[in-house]
């Protein structure tokens, strides 16, 4: 489908697009894409994993060079060969993942790519920083090491960055995913502020919501075309809804399927469905006390974190990333020991217990991790279901390894799971990774188990899976004889498959919120660090 | 042993410091600037080697010490080249390379020595050193520091000048980006291959620098293997620097010292199996790693290839 440019005329287009192709091998990431991004409007790209959002914003910014196709900058045609090329256009770039270096002070952080023979010049530099960080508001210190600021303070610094050298084009990629609500709507600001501007702001997401929150314009992305658009006229005069339901189809195809999805992708809806659950009042199964841990440079250790969670209970645990999740959930798996600080499940102390030890009582974790810490991706999918548990009994004998028993093992499992792979000799990693998901699923979910902790349960999965594995998490819980833990930087995720969620702030549990209406607000108060719960 | 602390003693104590610090300077300064920049350059040995044959071999020839000097410089870079090249460019393994680098360099130049010199070592004239009027007559410290080779000078200098070049230039920043977070250096529109190249370039130009003057400054004579650990030394030092040159320049003349009590022990004529004594500086670097490693501070890109777009 032709995106129809209407609204503003051409005349205002920063940054056009022609048939813009690039083939990976095995993939087409981007076919034919046509765009025209215009000053003074914020355009939402929208799409899922693979859609070939990450490809676009490759080419744009220099790191990834097109097949074919064209651009033209300002209606002049232009070749980006290189990263310091698209700055010198005026095209910037904020990538999902802070691109900065973290020994390396906010100003001299900016005077990376200066010419190689030259000094220093730090007053030319302070003199743009104060001019950028006047247009753009923003309060950080030029004096401050990058490392030490806050994950919102560092995106400023990059937007900055990408604005360097002027003002024509931002591209921000997936700006929101390690923000706070509270930092969401700030970007907000800023993104309305340099639009006023005339910047042509173009932000990539695959958060439906976001999008029809901030965007002037909606273009989808599906399979590596731009498959429809919603322009700024319909933005302003359609529904909320009806635009929802719009970009659901492009995203989907029309069909009963897109409605399963529909939930998942549009955050609100996971809140009326709510979750309660019947345990109250039931002695906890899981309880750690004043956990701390020593963190080593740049990691968030516990400082004194509480928690307590009942059988049957799936409790998630909420924050933004980096505020001692990952201590948490390796000090609950046994993978890391607490300095001080007390953890007991079912009323026994096991905070001396390694892996093996906890594993023997009925721990279990799943780790986002999954092609590191979690499995061995070049050994086959039969070994990695029993990875675990190597030198079994039932699996091993006198040292001898049963391959009859461990093959027969993994069948069972990849047809209990639905797991997709060639045989279970395959190598792990060439599955996919709602896949590999599964395997770890149904690696740790044994009928023994007593603690389930889940990290990042959907990270890195397209929309299909991440509905799967939440469904799985829900229809775990309850189950009287286990805890569950489920830990993510999605609050939508934990709003629909949690019955309490906790929120991490700094390395403490700020507060513990029931999963009920309002709850959001609630948690999203505790993750900027102004609530109480 | 009261004669350990007679003014002979100690006088020869700080000049052969200096005489076993200088190449272990020169190298560590080099190689600090390749693991700042992310190469973790194990090759620094043989570029040493590389570096103290073609110095003597030309300076022997030519007769002219900073012929010898440039040759040395070049040697070395010509072997680092191999290390960019396999490296930087192709990302292979930097530890595989940097062995077999070391290793060949030494077969090389031990069979380049045959072939020259059969069984003969022949031996450089005296030294000419730069006395600096009225300092050179201090007593303990005036003959170590202040009578010596022009290149002994130039390497002290060299320390305050990578000091500056660290902290006041855009090629500093360069550096440090290169080897802490590459592919922001690579968004910024700084090439890490062209950065990481260069770097290597630079360590093998120190590196041979500081074998040329163990060949001819240091020793006055080419024996095959002569290095004997001083660039695996070297990469200690740079290591436990954090990044410092002013705690290369330390370390490297801590080494020196003990380097150096051979002789100086000999000089008062004390007697202990010199086989102990010439364990000294190796016991040295396993205290010091003791007492220093658990603070060091390494960028955490080092010996890690940089491809763009695989992140």
């Amino acid at each position: 489908m032709e995106p129809d440019p209407v609204g503003a005329p051409d005349g205002d287009a920063a940054l056009a697009l022609h048939d813009i192709t690039r083939r990976f091998p095995g993939v087409l990431a981007n076919d034919r894409v046509s765009l025209v991004f215009r000053r003074g409007e914020i355009h939402a790209l929208l799409g899922e994993n693979g859609a070939g959002k990450s490809t676009l914003i490759g080419i744009v910014s220099g790191m990834v060079r097109p097949d074919s196709g064209s651009i033209e900058v300002a209606g002049a045609p232009v070749r980006i060969t290189s990263p310091s090329a698209a700055l010198r256009l005026g095209i910037g770039t904020v990538y999902q993942h802070v691109l900065l270096v973290p020994s390396l002070t906010v100003l001299e952080n900016l005077m990376l790519g200066g010419s190689w023979s030259r000094t220093l010049d730090r007053a030319a530099t302070s003199e743009r920083f104060t001019e950028l960080a006047e247009l753009l508001s923003f309060r950080v210190s030029p004096d401050a090491p990058v490392g030490r600021l806050s994950l919102g303070e560092q995106q400023q610094v990059e937007i900055m960055r990408a604005l360097w050298h002027g003002e024509l084009v931002l591209f921000l990629d997936e700006p929101t995913s390690m923000l706070t609500p509270q930092g969401v709507d700030d970007l907000g600001v800023v993104m309305r502020r340099l639009r006023d501007h005339g910047v042509a702001i173009v932000f990539i997401t695959h958060k439906l919501k976001e999008a029809s929150d901030l965007a002037d314009r909606i273009s989808v992305l599906r399979q590596g075309r731009v498959v429809g658009e919603v322009s700024p006229g319909e933005l302003r005069t359609m529904s909320p809804d009806a635009i929802i339901e719009r970009v659901v189809a492009m995203m989907f195809g029309h069909g009963g399927k897109a409605e399963d999805l529909r939930a998942t992708l549009v955050g609100d809806a996971a809140e009326p469905q709510a979750r309660q659950n019947a345990v109250a009042g039931m002695e906890p199964l899981l309880v750690l006390r004043g956990g701390r841990t020593a963190g080593q440079r740049g990691e968030c250790a516990l400082d004194g974190a509480d928690l307590e969670v009942r059988p049957g209970e799936i409790m998630g645990i909420a924050g933004v990333d980096g505020n001692g999740q990952k201590h948490l959930a390796e000090v609950l798996a046994g993978q890391r020991m607490l300095t001080t600080g007390s953890i007991s499940l079912a009323g026994r102390e096991i905070g001396h217990l390694g892996v093996a030890g906890r594993r023997r009582l009925g721990v279990r974790y799943i780790t986002d991790d999954r092609l590191g810490e979690g499995t061995a991706p070049r050994h086959s999918l039969a070994i990695n279901l029993v990875i675990k548990e190597i030198g079994s009994p039932h699996f091993w004998k006198g040292g001898i390894t049963l391959w009859r028993r461990i093959h027969d093992h993994a069948r069972n499992l990849i047809r209990t799971y639905g797991i997709v792979a060639p045989s279970e000799r395959a190598s792990l990693a060439g599955l996919s990774g709602g896949n590999i998901q599964k395997v770890l699923l149904a690696r740790e979910w044994t009928g023994d188990a007593r603690l389930l902790v889940v990290s990042k349960p959907t990270y890195g999965l397209d929309l299909q899976n991440t509905r799967r594995a939440r469904d799985w998490i829900k229809s775990i819980g309850g189950n009287r004889d286990a805890a569950i833990v489920v830990i993510s930087n999605e609050l939508e995720e934990l709003i629909d498959v949690s019955h309490r969620i906790a929120v991490m702030e700094r390395g403490r549990i700020a507060g513990i919120v029931k999963n009920r209406r309002g709850a959001r607000t609630a948690i999203g108060r505790l993750m900027a660090g102004v609530g109480d719960a | 042993m009261d004669g350990l602390l007679s003014e002979a003693f100690i006088a020869s104590l700080f000049f052969g410091a200096v005489t076993a610090g200088v190449p272990l300077l020169l190298a560590g300064l080099g190689e600090q600037v390749s693991e700042k920049a992310g190469v973790l350059n194990i090759g620094l040995e043989g570029m040493m080697l590389a570096g103290a044959f073609a110095g003597f071999a030309t300076a022997y020839a030519t007769e002219s010490f900073l012929a010898g000097f440039c040759a040395g410089i070049l040697a070395g870079m010509a072997v680092s080249l191999i290390m960019a090249v396999l490296c930087v460019v192709l990302g292979m393994n930097q530890i595989v390379v940097g062995i077999a680098i070391t290793l060949g360099a030494e077969g090389i130049t031990a069979l380049l020595h045959h072939v020259l010199y059969s069984r003969s070592y022949p031996r450089l004239s005296r030294v000419e050193t730069w006395t600096i009027p009225g300092l050179a007559d201090i007593p303990y410290v005036g003959q170590a520091f202040f009578d010596r080779n022009v290149l002994i000078y130039l390497a002290f200098a060299l320390t305050f000048f990578m000091i500056w070049v660290f902290r006041r230039t855009q090629a500093g920043l360069n550096l440090q980006a290169a080897g802490d977070a590459p592919a922001a250096l690579d968004a910024a529109g700084v090439s890490v291959t062209v950065t990481r190249f260069a770097s290597v370039l630079v360590t093998g130009c120190l590196g041979g620098l500081g074998g040329a003057y163990m060949a001819t400054v240091g020793g006055g004579l080419f024996l095959p293997f002569m290095t004997g650990g001083a660039g695996f030394i070297a990469i200690v030092l740079a290591m436990l620097a954090r990044g410092n040159p002013l705690w290369i320049l330390f370390g490297a003349f801590l080494f020196g010292a003990s380097l150096a009590l051979t002789t100086a022990l000999q000089v008062v004529g004390v007697n202990i199996p010199t086989d102990v004594i010439q364990m000294l500086p190796f016991a040295m670097v396993i205290v010091v790693l003791l007492l220093f490693a658990r603070h060091s501070y390494l960028p955490p890109a080092l010996g890690l290839p940089y491809q763009r777009g695989a992140r």
